[in-house]
């Protein structure tokens, strides 16, 4: 096993008196890629917005880089290098394309009015979208005039762009055409050929991220009940597992 | 807006089946998609041409003090609230604090302070409030709408109790006086000088960025760690001083602190000059250089109907189908401009 970039161990959150994520332990190695699964509710968005600094645990450790670590922020844990990709929902529309990908880590001039450097971020987002072979008309039109695939392009590049250490998938594939979702899933198989980046992808539709996967956890319920090397399962013995687990959970409530 | 407008779209965007026909209406027309100040601009030119054709003293020097006077004011408070409006809220409890601040200043300078210095002290509470406006709306999420609201009301009975309900005159040499706001010219420039400035913050510095983003997208740009919680304070802050500011400048023009002066009247005016300019209620669009020109244009109307011997009564009619109209003229245009880039 090669070295390991993040770590939890037991983390948990509740909000109030509902508990939303029981106890989670992850690992994630440098360069591999990790499927969170679980049905809707099972703690797959909680645990991911502990892991970008949105939500704090109500208990649990996180190690980064080897490292007991509490991520503060958002913005902390981008400073660290962890990269929530959002979807197309988290743009601003009235913002153009390269004052989005920059939002919140603008270049800028200095001095106390913190003078935008329009033409350096200008240049740094058309090379990046260029590297990327994400086609835009051009880098100053406002997000609202692009097409959703357009605004999906961005929206990772956005992501990819930051140099992160590990990035943080959310339902990439929820609601998106079969092309926006072949982008997405190109971008992610590019990063893995790099090697240098680690990928968690959250998702419900187990069958279309499987391949891209390294290694496989299911969440239910709360807590990670299942921890496999793709190569060790398969579609089908996940299937069974979920469909357990509804089983079992309607033969509770019949009782 | 002819169908003219319709297919027209910024130079080099033009996609295939357009050859340019760079005609002066094509280019206007291509104007108003792009510039949304261009609209108002072009109001306000019509406005002109047909009151200074129906009264010859309406471009004299005394009438374009009068109505630079009353613009400037109006425009200052409206930068401010473009600000707020951009960032997804609104102060209804600015034209209070338009009276509240000269009245602070009139008094630190009773207690012997010098007049500078005296009208920095009297900006200190305008930003006090637009802090606690902020922290109401924002941290106890009370809607801004209600939270200011509320300070209105509250600062206006404030007001009267320190001035005991009576106007008192403003102490300063003719110099103080002149340059803030005493004479036409300088309130003009003030007004200038503020847009100008805050126009620069919206569109080139990282607080309008943020400020547009938090008003565009709330979660989203809280999502990547916008900071809109002091976005929106900041501007709240913002807003508020700049609207003790126009007060006092306002004081020295007229020669008088007024406990209710200014009120609802003049910022229900910024609001509507923010409007009618381009800025939209709901947040993450708007324009202060607009604001400026919306604030032109409702002084230009409001002065005109006066001097043409128009009812004074007709003005609020006038003034609200105007509002009506850019709004729905804004609405046709936003709809051109989606149109215009997705073919």
């Amino acid at each position: 096993m090669s070295e390991e970039v993040l770590r939890t161990e037991h983390l948990a959150k509740s909000f109030g008196k509902v508990t939303a994520l029981k106890d989670a332990s992850i690992r994630l190695a440098k360069g591999e890629v990790l499927g969170l699964l679980g049905d809707n509710g099972a703690g797959k968005s909680t645990l991911l917005k502990i892991l970008t600094g949105f939500h704090q645990p109500t208990s649990g450790t996180i190690y980064f880089e080897g490292k007991e670590t509490q991520l503060k922020s958002v913005s902390h844990a981008r400073a660290l290098g962890i990269e929530p990709v959002y979807q197309d929902l988290a743009l601003i529309n009235e913002l153009n394309v390269y004052r989005n990908m920059f939002l919140q880590r603008e270049i800028m001039y200095g001095g106390p009015l913190r003078i935008l450097n329009d033409a350096a971020m200008r240049e740094q987002a058309k090379e990046q979208l260029k590297q990327m072979r994400v086609n835009i008309p051009s880098v100053d039109v406002e997000i609202s005039k692009l097409s959703g695939g357009q605004r999906q392009a961005i929206a990772v590049a956005r992501s990819v762009y930051s140099n992160a250490k590990v990035l943080l998938l959310d339902e990439p594939l929820a609601a998106m055409g079969v092309k926006e979702s072949g982008m997405i899933l190109d971008v992610v198989r590019h990063l893995k050929e790099k090697g240098d980046v680690s990928v968690i992808i959250v998702a419900h539709n187990y069958a279309q991220i499987f391949d891209f996967c390294d290694r496989i956890n299911l969440l239910q319920n709360g807590e990670i009940t299942f921890d496999q090397r793709t190569s060790d399962t398969s579609v089908e013995e996940l299937t069974s597992l979920v469909v357990n687990e509804y089983r079992a959970a309607r033969a509770g409530t019949q009782r | 807006m002819g169908t003219d407008n319709a297919d027209s779209l910024p130079q080099g965007q033009d996609p295939a089946g357009h050859p340019g026909r760079p005609g002066l209406l094509r280019r206007l027309g291509s104007a108003l998609l792009h510039y949304r100040e261009a609209s108002i601009a072009i109001a306000g030119v019509v406005l002109i041409i047909y009151f200074q054709s129906t009264a010859p003293a309406f471009l004299s020097p005394g009438n374009v003090a009068n109505l630079a006077g009353y613009a400037a004011t109006t425009a200052i408070i409206a930068a401010g609230q473009v600000m707020v409006l951009i960032s997804g809220e609104v102060d209804l409890s600015v034209g209070q604090v338009y009276a509240l601040s000269p009245f602070v200043m009139y008094y630190a300078q009773q207690a012997g302070v010098p007049i500078v210095p005296a009208i920095v002290i009297g900006l200190i509470p305008a930003a006090i409030i637009g802090l606690i406006n902020g922290l109401i709306s924002v941290v106890l999420e009370i809607p801004s709408f209600i939270a200011t609201l509320g300070t209105l009301f509250i600062i206006n009975s404030v007001n009267l109790l320190i001035s005991g309900g009576f106007p008192v005159q403003p102490q300063a040499g003719p110099m103080v006086t002149a340059i803030f706001g005493g004479n036409a010219l300088s309130q003009i420039l003030w007004a200038i000088g503020v847009t100008l400035f805050f126009q620069f913050v919206l569109l080139k510095t990282r607080w309008g960025c943020h400020t547009i983003a938090t008003g565009g997208n709330l979660i989203g740009a809280e999502e990547v760690g916008v900071k809109i919680r002091r976005i929106k304070i900041g501007n709240f802050i913002i807003c508020s001083v700049l609207g003790g500011f126009a007060g006092i400048l306002d004081c020295f023009r007229i020669g008088s602190i007024d406990p209710l002066a200014g009120g609802t009247e003049i910022m229900f005016m910024a609001i509507a000059s923010a409007v009618i300019g381009g800025t939209l209620l709901t947040g993450g669009s708007g324009t202060i250089i607009g604001a400026f020109l919306g604030a032109v244009v409702l002084g230009v109307l409001k002065d005109g109907f006066t001097l043409t011997g128009w009812s004074a009564y007709t003005f609020d009619m006038i003034l609200g189908a105007a509002i009506l109209l850019t709004m729905l003229m804004n609405v046709r245009l936003s709809h051109l401009r989606a149109a215009g880039r997705g073919g």
